[in-house]
């Protein structure tokens, strides 16, 4: 009995480290401008919570057409990513053409180039095709991810082939086969790439960064480091603008989190 | 796609760092001249020493904190994907968000600060956010701590497949906890503590965005704290961005990278013999 309570007591304290910060922030973003924010010790609930900092930091900065802009980088992301990664995966893992064991190996050595070896040189790609400073050049290089290429390949690889061979007979064209057999057995991978693939695109920093340079333009967590070098004397904004920023992703999350857990499983294990 | 925005630019990199281009002006290749330059560049060696560092900072407590954690929610209790679901919060936020959340609790007026003095601990604020090592080391924690949930998924799938009656034949023959972790557990997980390794070591080499956030962009008190990441952010980009030789510490920085892969891939297989 003690070992449950002594077990419980850990959960809970790790539960404090992990989090409690999240936590400090929202009580800061919700405390009005008369509250002291820096009080000791410090005052751990708002004492008349108040929803002023979400309207004020918009007035700072136009942190909704941040979001959007950010909405619009991940939306465009999963969408080639579920489409793109899954047909390139499908015909990796089932399509006989010349060349296929190239086409793997060249997937699987450019997981070995780090992305921060090559961020310069894809600048320079971006602004020769014109498209330095736009969000087109945010979403390109992450539109299909080789990992997850990979990904899609070992789900359909661990699918067995029997039932497909089956519809060959019954004259299913490759096409058919990928999207009424292969597509749906796959589809906890296909959860899992979406998931993935919003999160990183939505939280990625260092390539917006570098490639965008227009404020009109700016993601979610470039306007966020702006806000933090503008107004760095009111945690009240900048708090009320990191829960701008993460709310969604718990919420996608959250409602994700079934398929989560059992999809890495599913592509990630039978490799 | 891949060749394009993978490939291409990666062997442009490799052309690249033989020349002296510039944003705006040409280039002439200029042999092994960038190479030279960074050996002469103190800037070089600190950036390169600050990614070591990070290396050895972070990668312990990455491989062993989530394997304890993992093993803490291992236990089918009421109420543990609660908690499981919870511990990953930090994985799945924006390393911006963790970032600006940590500089609010490190802040010489912040929670940290604050809790430390009521607890009598402190009688001056600790400078986490100016001082050129604890800086380092604010940033370390960040890491770690973001980092935690994602580790503890991969252990959690790992102690799933540790045999049970082994546990069991462990503990009929008198075995302790410490006995069965250090007899069955971890002989059982060295290949996902090697993989664990592994990740974070590349993951922590390439370091940028924590000790951007935390030391700004400049990378703290006269530059003191920039990355390898960080040094090429800066040299390439902006007007004056010199390609060349960002270029050139790319490739010192992709060389690196692979070196640590292969170093910790070896290390792995002599601990089989």
């Amino acid at each position: 009995m003690s070992r449950i309570v002594g077990r419980y007591a850990l959960l809970l304290l790790v539960l404090v480290i992990t989090v409690g910060p999240f936590l400090w922030q929202l009580s800061t973003s919700l405390k009005g401008v008369t509250e002291d924010i820096y009080s000791t010790p410090p005052q751990l609930f708002p004492l008349h919570p108040t929803p002023g900092n979400y309207a004020r930091v918009a007035d700072a900065v136009p942190i909704w057409s941040f979001a959007l802009n950010s909405l619009i980088v991940a939306s465009a992301n999963v969408l080639g990513n579920c489409l793109g990664a899954s047909m390139a995966g499908y015909a990796l893992a089932r399509l006989r053409f010349r060349g296929r064991t190239a086409a793997t190996t060249v997937f699987l050595a450019s997981l070995l180039v780090p992305f921060e070896a090559i961020m310069v040189a894809l600048f320079l790609v971006m602004r020769s095709l014109h498209l330095s400073n736009t969000l087109a050049a945010v979403v390109l290089p992450g539109a299909i991810g080789a990992l997850n290429v990979m990904l899609m390949r070992n789900a359909f690889l661990a699918l067995p082939s029997a039932v497909e061979e089956a519809a060959v007979i019954d004259g299913a064209n490759a096409w058919q086969r990928f999207t009424r057999i292969a597509l749906p057995s796959a589809r906890g991978t296909v959860v899992v790439v979406a998931v993935f693939s919003f999160m990183f695109s939505w939280d990625d920093f260092l390539w917006p960064l570098i490639v965008l340079s227009d404020p009109a333009k700016y993601t979610l967590t470039i306007g966020l480091s702006y806000l933090q070098g503008t107004f760095v004397n009111d945690q009240r904004l900048v708090a009320a603008g990191t829960m701008i920023a993460v709310a969604p992703l718990v919420l996608l999350f959250v409602a994700a989190q079934k398929h989560f857990f059992r999809g890495v499983g599913e592509g990630a294990v039978k490799g | 796609m891949v060749i394009g925005f993978s490939l291409f630019p990666f062997l442009n990199t490799v052309v690249l760092a033989f020349t002296d281009a510039k944003v705006l002006g040409g280039s002439h290749f200029t042999g092994a001249d960038n190479f030279v330059r960074m050996v002469d560049d103190p800037a070089f060696w600190t950036a390169v020493g600050n990614s070591a560092l990070y290396v050895v900072g972070v990668v312990p407590p990455l491989v062993i904190l989530p394997l304890l954690l993992a093993m803490l929610v291992e236990r089918k209790l009421p109420g543990i994907t609660f908690f499981r679901t919870a511990f990953f919060t930090p994985v799945i936020a924006s390393i911006v968000v963790v970032g600006l959340i940590w500089t609010w609790l490190l802040d010489t007026r912040g929670l940290v600060n604050d809790v430390l003095a009521a607890l009598g601990v402190l009688k001056t604020p600790i400078p986490f956010l100016t001082d050129r090592w604890l800086l380092l080391v604010s940033a370390m924690l960040v890491t770690v701590w973001k980092g935690l949930g994602y580790y503890m998924v991969i252990y959690l799938a790992a102690l799933g497949t540790v045999p049970k009656d082994l546990h069991e034949a462990a503990q009929v023959d008198g075995a302790g906890w410490w006995r069965r972790l250090l007899s069955v557990t971890l002989p059982a997980l060295r290949p996902t503590m090697v993989l664990v390794a592994v990740l974070a070591t590349v993951a922590a080499f390439r370091v940028f965005s924590e000790v951007y956030l935390l030391a700004g962009q400049a990378g703290g008190p006269g530059g003191a704290d920039t990355t390898l990441v960080m040094l090429i952010q800066q040299v390439g980009t902006g007007l004056s961005g010199e390609l060349g030789y960002s270029s050139a510490l790319s490739l010192v920085l992709f060389v690196l990278t692979l070196g640590l892969l292969l170093a910790t891939n070896r290390l792995n297989r002599r601990e089989d013999l």
